[in-house]
């Protein structure tokens, strides 16, 4: 009959507007400035700088300028610029930082290919959404103060991935020491042999240095 | 204006891509024939789904030639992927066709890795086409929803399709971080691994799918108006369509079976089991149809996907993460996108940039039949053809 399509369409719209009443699956609106959707936590949405305390950002960056973000990343919204000398980082290697930082976050795309990159889990992606600026050139093109947050804050924004990055380092941290630590050794038993076998030298060799304590 | 009309008079009965049924076009070169009307569509005009533009001529109300004008969305997009590196482009593939950005990487990768020789594991693969496919369930949800939108039945089934589509993208967001802009193929494999909670909330998400079909089709494939409106408008023949190299939907509308995951059987098509469905008269509502059918499909699809999904990882070992130097040498990858053929030819020549980086966009070379499916027909009519091709300018333009 004519015009029944039409009256199963309105049953289903009326079904649609009574259920929102009552079931939770027909209303899905969020009325959003007052409720939030908690976003999840693979979300991304800019870059910031790891650093591992929150007291001394700048001195604890783990970015050793490598640049290795800056060539691959999509939209080049990354600027650094490498110190010219060396500090400790967290293990206490010496190690290059970056004095000039700069993200333009109005071109940055949010891609996460810089954190994907990056060799020493320096980049992570932050999670703040509402960011207004009302000058694009000034407000919205980041420097490394403004980018660098802490370890804390990348455990509180992901904490699984945070965790799993930590456990990471720890080993890796580990593994170098007891690499450094083997090759003191093994430097300090290449010196202690070398005095016990002199290969008959014409004139009195000089002075062995004591070998280096690790 | 057009007052001799010497154009567009002999236009219909001439050319051979005379549309195929539909009111007869009136002769414009009878001397009591008023002037012709050229309205000017867009590219700031809701209906066309974008910044595009349709310069239509009217002869009362019938169209009597149409131009598409597009370009304004061009972003230079081939010519940047040639300036950076190969994993640099995958980002910008999300942004050809914003609503399926996981089927665009897909043929991204699937280009890159035949040129690179790279395997990929099985659960990528497995992977791979569980995202394409839900995919296709979004970006359909999404044409079903909007061509009702163009027909004027102001937003009631927009928003159902809208609130389904959500929760895929919300998956979309839990696993790759971003709800249009995944990012998340990479070459050799996928970039994060589905968790078991991923992957059960998406099975059954995908199982009720069907309900959600069986919801909207009752609201709508029965609808004497949406009949009256869509049935015998903006026809197109096999030959036409095949002529003009159309693909994916509204290919197969026409009644051509042409499906790559069939014909190539790409990625683990070939292991699963589902049917291509087929269009008889190639108007706009077996182009409706053929998504709401392939959507029936793509849940089949899932179904077994999520039964056969492997262990493993989820990333070819040896696979090289950046830096990427192909040998010397060119590779064309494509797959069945939801609006037809993606494809990417890529050409090395041993640098780390692409020395040339072409996409084959499914929407504009399906946009090319627009005016041979428009005429005779109104210009209301007109903005129905266009949302039942199923367009997205990011990817007519780049």
């Amino acid at each position: 009959m004519l015009g029944t399509g039409i009256l199963n369409g309105l049953a289903v719209t009326a079904k649609n507007f009574l259920g929102s009443f009552h079931d939770p699956a027909r209303l899905v609106t969020v009325e959003y400035p007052e409720q939030h959707i908690p976003v999840p936590e693979a979300y991304r949405n800019f870059p910031f700088l790891v650093s591992e305390s929150a007291d001394d950002p700048m001195g604890t960056l783990r970015c050793v300028s490598c640049l290795t973000c800056e060539k691959e990343c999509p939209p080049q919204c990354i600027v650094i610029v490498r110190s010219k000398d060396k500090k400790p980082d967290a293990t206490g290697k010496a190690q290059f930082y970056p004095t000039v930082f700069n993200i333009d976050t109005s071109v940055c795309m949010g891609c996460q290919i810089c954190v994907e990159v990056c060799p020493f889990d320096s980049i992570k992606m932050d999670k703040v959404f509402e960011i207004t600026a009302t000058n694009r050139f000034t407000e919205l093109l980041l420097n490394r103060e403004q980018l660098a947050k802490s370890n804390a804050y990348y455990h509180q924004i992901h904490p699984v991935e945070a965790a799993e990055v930590d456990g990471r380092l720890a080993a890796e941290r580990l593994a170098a020491e007891e690499k450094a630590k083997a090759a003191a050794a093994a430097k300090a038993a290449a010196a202690a042999a070398k005095p016990a076998a002199p290969a008959a030298p014409a004139v009195p060799a000089p002075q062995t240095p004591p070998p280096a304590t690790p | 204006m057009n007052p001799s009309g010497n154009s567009c008079g002999s236009f219909p009965a001439a050319s051979p891509f005379a549309p195929v049924a539909g009111p007869i076009v009136r002769s414009v070169t009878d001397p009591f024939h008023g002037d012709l009307l050229e309205v000017s569509m867009g590219p700031q005009h809701p209906s066309t789904h974008g910044v595009f533009r349709m310069v239509a001529t009217l002869d009362g109300e019938q169209i009597v030639k149409l131009k598409p004008v597009f370009g304004y969305l061009h972003r230079n997009h081939e010519k940047i992927a040639e300036n950076t590196s190969y994993l640099a482009s995958m980002p910008y593939t999300d942004r050809l066709d914003y609503l399926c950005s996981l089927s665009t990487n897909w043929a991204y990768a699937f280009a890159a890795e035949k040129l690179l020789g790279q395997p990929v594991p099985d659960r990528a693969q497995y992977l791979r086409i569980i995202l394409a496919e839900m995919t296709r369930l979004v970006n359909h949800s999404c044409l079903v929803g909007f061509l009702f939108n163009d027909l004027g039945t102001s937003f009631t089934p927009l928003l159902y399709a809208f609130r389904e589509r959500e929760k895929i993208i919300d998956l979309f967001e839990s696993l790759t971080g971003s709800r249009m802009m995944c990012n998340y193929q990479r070459f050799g494999g996928c970039r994060v691994d589905p968790t078991p909670e991923w992957l059960e909330a998406a099975r059954k998400l995908v199982e009720n799918f069907p309900r959600f079909l069986d919801e909207y089709e009752r609201m709508l494939t029965g609808n004497e108006i949406m009949l009256a409106r869509t049935q015998g408008i903006g026809r197109v023949n096999a030959a036409q369509a095949i002529n003009a190299g159309l693909t994916g939907p509204v290919l197969r509308a026409s009644g051509v079976d042409y499906d790559l995951r069939k014909v190539d059987a790409y990625g683990f098509y070939g292991r699963m089991d589902f049917r291509v469905p087929l269009g008889d008269h190639g108007d706009t509502y077996d182009r409706y149809m053929i998504r709401i059918l392939e959507m029936r499909e793509s849940v089949k699809i899932l179904a077994q996907a999520f039964r056969d999904l492997p262990a493993g990882p989820i990333m070819d070992p040896k696979a090289k993460q950046r830096g990427h130097r192909p040998k010397a040498g060119e590779a064309y990858g494509r797959i069945e996108g939801p609006k037809g053929e993606i494809g990417f030819h890529l050409i090395s020549d041993g640098s780390p940039n692409p020395y040339r980086y072409r996409v084959r966009p499914p929407s504009l070379i399906n946009l090319t039949l627009l005016e041979d499916m428009c005429l005779g027909h109104t210009l209301a009519d007109s903005v129905v053809i266009l949302g039942s091709i199923d367009i997205v300018l990011g990817e007519v333009d780049r």
